[in-house]
């Protein structure tokens, strides 16, 4: 993937110019509303209203989000990273034993059929159709209100994807090497565990980075199933934007906090996550 | 421990699945002929099936949501889908810019949708935003994006196409790189044009990629619900109402779980059926 691939057809003179006038300006209208929204974070209220280019930058809006007496954004923050993380290793350990036993044991057709059939099915659904009967549910158990209850929602999310992904990298694994540790008499365990797991490892990557940040930015069900102190930094970002309307530069700070995980995620493992997120649809 | 081992690794993700997904869909059952009530965080259920019915039958807002859902699939996919398509087969005839297209091309994909509403809500403000700001420089009047009943749906769409055009642009792209090149030189040698190829030769080869794209852009964007709660809530009155948003009031603001569950299920057999017809398309990727 980072061997750079001959292009076909390779536009010449004029057409060539037009060609990088074109990307530019689709890379700038990605990257333009960031660079607006990082912009008006640093401005005052005034600079904001007043629609100023040239500014004196302030970091108050930060300060204001992360550190005032009136915003929980830090302890959004916190609830975030403890659902995300807990999610994301919760999702792999299951995620990874399900794909590896579909791949590898021979279980009847309607099993596997019945077991990838469902995660399609429930990946398409709106999940909002099971928000009410979780939210009924967890009361009655009483987590409602509990990042346990948010964590177990955000696995079960996070689950078909997982299974798909690790269950195409087992599938890149040679079978010949299946086949030799069953003749040399591998237990099951120790196969899974010393020759697939080691062999899928940017499989892992890959399904990691996504949940982590698909848990990470998960809105729905996190506003529905929290309160105050449970809220997750979706939520709290949905709230800022509700009740204080007029506190602009706040909202775009906290906007600009929400996106750091998936900038620093994204230039740990870019490589990972575009094969993930591509993985499947090229075969 | 190991002889079993082939039993209890599917174990957890199918009692997972069983106690998160299963039950709760079997719970719709029977929600969606009752009413609940919470008094002391104990649920209160009575059966009241004609109750549900009735709200059904007087729910106005129903028929704009489905309407508008469609609307917006439909227009929001397509221009996806051609948009990202155009850009794949422009960026593989550049010799540059590949890996730089590639890495801005994820940013929109990772950022919480949320955070994307937010940041277009700012951009549409008809006082200061980007958008207006603009206008008013080159002498033309601002725009109330998002507060007028014929534009907020298309404003919508656009940051729906800002969001996804860059995720159908990456699967387009890999499978563009993924054509064998003596296929397109063989067409080169036979004398076709670069046009020509590209319609002929490139696009019946993409169709798979093309599927791909269509299937997942048409399902998530069946299930858009975090940047229009951020962007109109569903507003100016029902405009950009989406179904999604709707279940989520009629749950939740509303209070009606057990009509709630009456809408939910109605739009899991729909979708369950279309899944079934469209199984043909699908079953590449579901034994994937």
């Amino acid at each position: 993937m980072t061997i750079p691939s001959p292009s076909i057809l390779p536009l010449k003179g004029r057409e060539r110019v037009v060609g990088y006038l074109l990307l530019a300006l689709a890379l700038a209208s990605i990257i333009g509303p960031f660079a607006w929204i990082a912009m008006t974070s640093l401005k005052q209220q005034i600079a904001i209203y007043s629609g100023a280019w040239s500014f004196t930058p302030t970091w108050s809006n930060y300060s204001d989000v992360l550190f005032s007496r009136r915003s929980d954004f830090a302890a959004n923050v916190v609830n975030s990273l403890i659902v995300a993380s807990a999610s994301t290793l919760l999702t792999l350990v299951i995620g990874t034993l399900a794909a590896y036993s579909l791949y590898r044991f021979r279980w009847a057709r309607w099993v596997v059929t019945g077991f990838l059939g469902w995660t399609l099915l429930f990946h398409m659904i709106p999940v909002l159709t099971l928000v009410g009967p979780w939210y009924i549910a967890f009361r009655e158990l009483g987590w409602y209100d509990t990042l346990g209850a948010l964590v177990l929602t955000h696995v079960t999310l996070n689950l078909p994807i997982t299974v798909w992904l690790m269950m195409a990298f087992f599938r890149e694994i040679p079978p010949e090497l299946n086949e030799a540790a069953q003749v040399d008499g591998c237990p099951p365990l120790q196969a899974f565990w010393s020759i697939a797991l080691p062999l899928a490892a940017p499989g892992l990557i890959a399904a990691g980075v996504l949940d982590f940040i698909f848990s990470w930015n998960e809105f729905s069900t996190a506003l529905n199933l929290t309160s105050r102190d449970t809220a997750t930094v979706p939520v709290a970002i949905a709230r800022f934007a509700q009740q204080y309307e007029t506190q602009h530069g706040q909202m775009a700070a906290a906007a600009v906090i929400a996106t750091v995980p998936a900038l620093i995620l994204m230039a740990v493992g870019q490589r990972f996550i575009v094969r993930g997120l591509t993985m499947g649809s090229v075969k | 421990m190991n002889r079993s081992f082939r039993h209890w690794s599917l174990l957890p993700a199918v009692l997972l699945f069983v106690a998160l997904t299963v039950y709760p869909m079997v719970n719709l059952l029977r929600m969606s002929v009752s009413t609940i009530e919470f008094a002391e965080g104990r649920a209160l259920w009575s059966f009241t099936p004609a109750h549900n019915f009735s709200l059904l039958a007087g729910d106005t807002v129903l028929a704009a949501a489905a309407l508008n859902t469609a609307i917006f699939v439909v227009a929001a996919v397509a221009a996806e889908v051609l948009l990202g398509l155009l850009l794949a087969l422009l960026v593989a005839r550049l010799e540059r810019g590949k890996g730089l297209a590639r890495t801005v091309m994820i940013l929109p994909i990772l950022v919480p949708p949320v955070a994307i509403g937010s940041m277009w809500k700012l951009m549409y403000n008809y006082d200061f935003g980007v958008f207006n700001q603009a206008l008013v420089a080159v002498g033309l009047d601002p725009i109330n994006w998002l507060g007028s009943t014929s534009i907020a749906l298309a404003a919508v769409i656009l940051v729906d196409m800002w969001h996804w055009v860059p995720f159908v642009f990456l699967i387009l792209f890999a499978a563009v790189e993924g054509i064998p090149g003596d296929v397109i030189e063989a067409a080169r040698i036979d004398g076709a044009t670069a046009s020509q190829i590209a319609v002929k030769v490139m696009i019946p080869l993409l169709k798979p990629a093309l599927a791909i794209a269509f299937v997942f852009r048409g399902i998530l964007a069946f299930k858009t619900f975090d940047e229009v709660f951020l962007l109109t809530s569903g507003g100016p009155g029902t405009s950009t109402e989406l179904v999604s948003l709707h279940l989520y009031k009629v749950f939740f603001e509303q209070n009606q779980l057990g009509y709630g569950a009456m809408l939910s299920l109605a739009l899991i057999a729909t979708i369950a059926a279309a899944l079934l017809v469209s199984r043909r398309v699908l079953a590449p990727r579901a034994g994937a």
